[in-house]
């Protein structure tokens, strides 16, 4: 039995679902309906996969209107419904109940318009990340925010979670890349945020609606901002033998004022798994440190010898420099395979708190002791420029209680996070994973003020609402919601 | 925890609230939101000149005051809410850092006195000519805390740069002109100064030619950091390490060869983009003075159309913020924005400051609905942003 419970599904309304699917066929094509019970199982989880659920039925939308028509259905009918991207959550941020409909996003997959003038690109939200990028690739342009699951995450998804990725050091993250958006409320209303413009007067609300994690609203539409593409990039690589000394030489590097445009950091454990798997030839060692950096072949070598000097008091073991596009896919695949590398180990949950760039060292010291204590490995792999941590917990499923031990192993680093002055998501958000955590992060006030937000929103708490707020503390707004007319 | 007013913009002589600490704010708010007392909010004073809201009593954060912790290793500054920006900057100088968005000082425009402080640049989202290239102040802001309508003091985002952890109040109250909530707190990203800039000047051009470059050169990877006209120049702005600087330049002058280009470098530029950020061009006029967002392509007609009715422009964000200032009316403004937004900063012979363009209808709805979650007793800035007294001034 795991540790993260879900609400107690409504009998009333799993007994009304050939209502609720007749009401959707009614109105809706029948192609984008499914309701067979084989079919809907393909929707019972995200990349969170120890939770499934599959839900009572599941809607494919293909136009903002048919989201609205489906939406307005659910919310005449009061069904809760579950929005979804690609299903690539971490956090079961997609992850259904028994008596909620799944909204899909995976069909709006138009591109709507193209601006290299005024440097913005508009898109149906069902666009995969790495698409978007393509589509603009003979332009010389490309969209910076880029989260490891870019060849499968939806825009839809990124806005939801507010998504990062390896390169957001230089270029931020999606809010910093969103202009605006087409949305619909749980009331099947359509409202447009934002737009073209590099500024809009009134409340920001499209920062509010991004990272809401389909809380708020279901995004159908997006304007994207879009950049001149780089004349190059380079990584470079630094072997140490202290995973500390790694640590403080990447805050060395921040300061310096050079801004790689991405410091990605592996630790031995994982280092040693991404070379059985991959054989990127990295050195063996207690960390790696990969730092990108762009521009032109002149000033790649200007920063690189800055970030040489910066490290060599650092007293590294290795510092590789790429001369040409191979070595430099071969300094990234350790990275890129890494994920996949610690797979082959086993079980893993992939953690994603952030803490203060200096707070890094102290906290990988007490991520090794905290594991030494659940008797578990943890392997360290993440975006170092930025304090976002993804330990991997690696655990026997097959095992009875393991998955419960790391579970709690997992609570307890991200706890350390939030006590060293970070927090408990960086990027992959809070889900159903972290939401009994939010407590830790956030007194009762700073969560209610949350909740009354979605209860202005989505005052019958139909959205995703077992998400985020730990159950009990959601209660109350969740019963008032179903007592609404 | 009264004083007597002297520096801030107040037509009367009576009492201003001055809370000491987050407590005594809380407590000042809880009995206002009590009372439905309404509240005029203030950082200091410089950059919102308001109609006086007759019942309002006037309540600075100025007191709330003094950096929290700056650790320039992690580019991270906390300070509180009426910390002087001006201390915040050199303190951030010290450490060759800086606030990379670069807020405005609007007193030369709106020959405003007082200090400006940080919370008010939050307040109002501040952003300048580096918006272009890094970003606008919300952009930098990673979390803040804030008194609520209630009184509630809330805290929320942190000091990381990347935090995903509930919703992110911080950029919603970030240019909600204290209509949510009292700044008490802001944590903001620094990043380090540039080591080198040039600016390359374009004399003798027409606002559509502006454009043109503006395009041209924001479509390279050289990361202008500046793009901005006026009077028949324009000028592009780039920074970083000395190497980059002058192979930019070397590049973007080969991509203007047909155009004649003249440099200035280093505090030449500084203090040239200094003056082109506090609008100093527009603080001898007393015309009306709007901030107009654009399409940077629809620049060029949305510039005409304004000309037509008087007055002068200047042009920033590679096009993408027109600057009028005029006798143009607010309905000939807007019908001449298009499908721009445009917002009356300084009011001239137009009655008010500072109103903002109206909402579409859904988003007005949302906007209502979050005043109301966050200021139930609708006490703070009452006839300020978006509110159903805008109407009224005209």
């Amino acid at each position: 039995m795991s540790m993260i419970a879900m609400p107690i599904p409504d009998e009333g309304i799993i007994a009304r679902k050939s209502e609720i699917v007749a009401a959707l066929a009614a109105a809706l094509p029948a192609e984008i309906i499914i309701s067979d019970p084989e079919e809907t199982r393909a929707y019972e989880c995200d990349a969170l996969t120890a939770y499934r659920c599959p839900p009572l039925a599941v809607v494919l939308p293909r136009t903002t209107e048919e989201v609205a028509t489906a939406m307005r259905i659910c919310h005449g009918l009061r069904v809760p419904v579950i929005p979804r991207g690609a299903g690539t959550s971490l956090a079961g941020g997609a992850l259904p109940t028994a008596d909620s409909v799944v909204i899909g996003t995976m069909r709006l997959r138009e591109f709507l318009e193209i601006d290299t003038a005024n440097r913005f690109i508009r898109v149906q939200t069902g666009v995969t990340n790495l698409s978007v990028s393509a589509e603009l690739e003979a332009e010389g342009f490309f969209y910076a925010p880029d989260p490891s699951s870019q060849l499968a995450c939806t825009i839809a998804g990124n806005i939801a979670m507010n998504s990062g990725g390896a390169h957001c050091l230089k270029y931020g993250v999606t809010i910093n890349n969103l202009l605006g958006v087409r949305m619909v409320l749980s009331t099947g209303e359509i409202v447009e945020l934002g737009g073209p413009l590099l500024g809009a007067s009134g409340l920001d609300i499209l920062a509010l609606i991004c990272g809401s994690e389909g809380q708020l609203a279901i995004v159908t539409e997006a304007t994207l901002r879009i950049l001149p593409k780089p004349e190059g990039a380079r990584p470079i690589l630094i072997g140490f033998d202290s995973a500390e000394i790694a640590g403080e030489c990447v805050a060395q590097i921040i300061r310096s004022g050079v801004l790689p445009v991405a410091i990605e950091y592996m630790d031995e454990m994982c280092v040693r798994a991404v070379e059985a798997f991959a054989k990127a030839g990295y050195p063996n060692c207690a960390a790696v440190l990969i730092v990108e950096v762009e521009g032109s072949e002149a000033e790649i070598d200007d920063q690189t010898q800055r970030i040489r000097a910066i490290a060599a008091e650092f007293d590294p073991v290795e510092f590789r420099t790429s001369s040409n596009a191979a070595e430099s896919l071969a300094i990234w695949k350790g990275r890129k395979s890494a994920f996949g590398a610690m797979g082959r180990l086993g079980d893993y949950l992939c953690l994603d708190g952030t803490v203060p760039v200096s707070m890094l060292p102290y906290t990988l010291k007490r991520i090794g002791e905290l594991a030494k204590d659940y008797n578990l490995e943890v392997a360290n792999v993440f975006h170092a420029g930025d304090g976002n941590m993804h330990p991997l917990i690696l655990f026997n499923a097959n095992r009875p209680g393991e998955l419960e031990r790391a579970e709690a192993l997992g609570n307890d680093i991200l706890r350390l996070c939030v006590d060293v002055g970070g927090c408990l998501s960086g990027e992959h958000g809070v889900g159903v994973e972290k939401r009994d955590l939010m407590a830790t992060q956030f007194a009762p006030d700073d969560m209610a003020i949350q909740m009354e937000i979605k209860d202005a929103f989505d005052p019958e708490w139909l959205l995703n609402p077992a998400k985020v707020f730990p159950l009990d503390v959601s209660r109350p707004h969740r019963e008032r919601g179903a007592r609404c007319d | 925890m009264r004083l007597n007013e002297t520096d801030v913009n107040r037509s009367q002589g009576a009492d201003v609230l001055a809370p000491r600490d987050e407590s005594e704010l809380a407590a000042i708010i809880a009995e206002s939101h009590a009372s439905a007392r309404p509240l005029r909010i203030v950082g200091g004073g410089t950059r919102v000149k308001m109609v006086e809201t007759e019942h309002s009593r006037l309540l600075t954060t100025r007191q709330l005051s003094g950096i929290v912790t700056y650790e320039p290793g992690e580019l991270t500054l906390i300070a509180r809410a009426g910390t002087p920006v001006e201390e915040i900057e050199q303190m951030l100088a010290a450490e060759r850092q800086t606030l990379a968005f670069e807020p405005m000082d609007h007193r030369s425009l709106l020959a405003s006195k007082g200090t400006p402080t940080i919370g008010g640049v939050v307040s109002a989202n501040v952003s300048g000519p580096r918006r272009v290239q890094v970003g606008a102040c919300r952009d930098h802001l990673l979390g803040i805390r804030f008194v609520d309508g209630r009184g509630r003091i809330i805290k929320n985002g942190g000091r990381v740069m990347k935090n995903v952890t509930g919703l992110n109040l911080g950029k919603l109250l970030c240019g909600a002109y204290g209509a949510l909530g009292v700044l008490t707190e802001v944590a903001l990203k620094t990043l380090p100064m540039a080591e080198s800039e040039q600016t390359l000047i374009f004399g003798g051009i027409s606002v559509a030619e502006a454009v043109e470059i503006f395009l041209a050169g924001l479509s390279t990877p050289f990361e202008i950091s500046g793009a901005a006209f006026h009077g028949g120049s324009a000028w592009l702005r780039i920074e970083g390490l000395s190497h980059q600087v002058e192979y930019r330049r070397e590049r973007l002058t080969a991509l203007f060869r047909h155009r004649t280009i003249d440099i200035c470098k280093d505090e030449k530029s500084k203090a040239l983009w200094r003056s082109l950020r506090d609008l100093r061009h527009f603080s001898d006029t007393t015309d009306a003075v709007w901030r107009i967002f654009v399409k940077p392509t629809d620049a060029p007609a949305v510039v005409t159309a304004l000309q037509t009715l008087g007055g002068q422009v200047s042009l920033d964000w590679g096009g993408g913020l027109i600057w009028y200032c005029g006798i143009g009316d607010a309905v000939s403004v807007r019908k001449a924005a298009g499908s721009g937004q445009a917002t009356l900063v300084r009011g001239g012979a137009l009655c008010g400051d500072l109103i903002f363009a109206p909402e579409r209808k859904g988003v007005a709805e949302l906007s209502a609905a979050l005043r109301r979650t966050f200021d139930p007793a609708r006490i703070f800035n009452v006839g300020l942003m978006g509110s159903l007294d805008a109407d009224k001034v005209y």
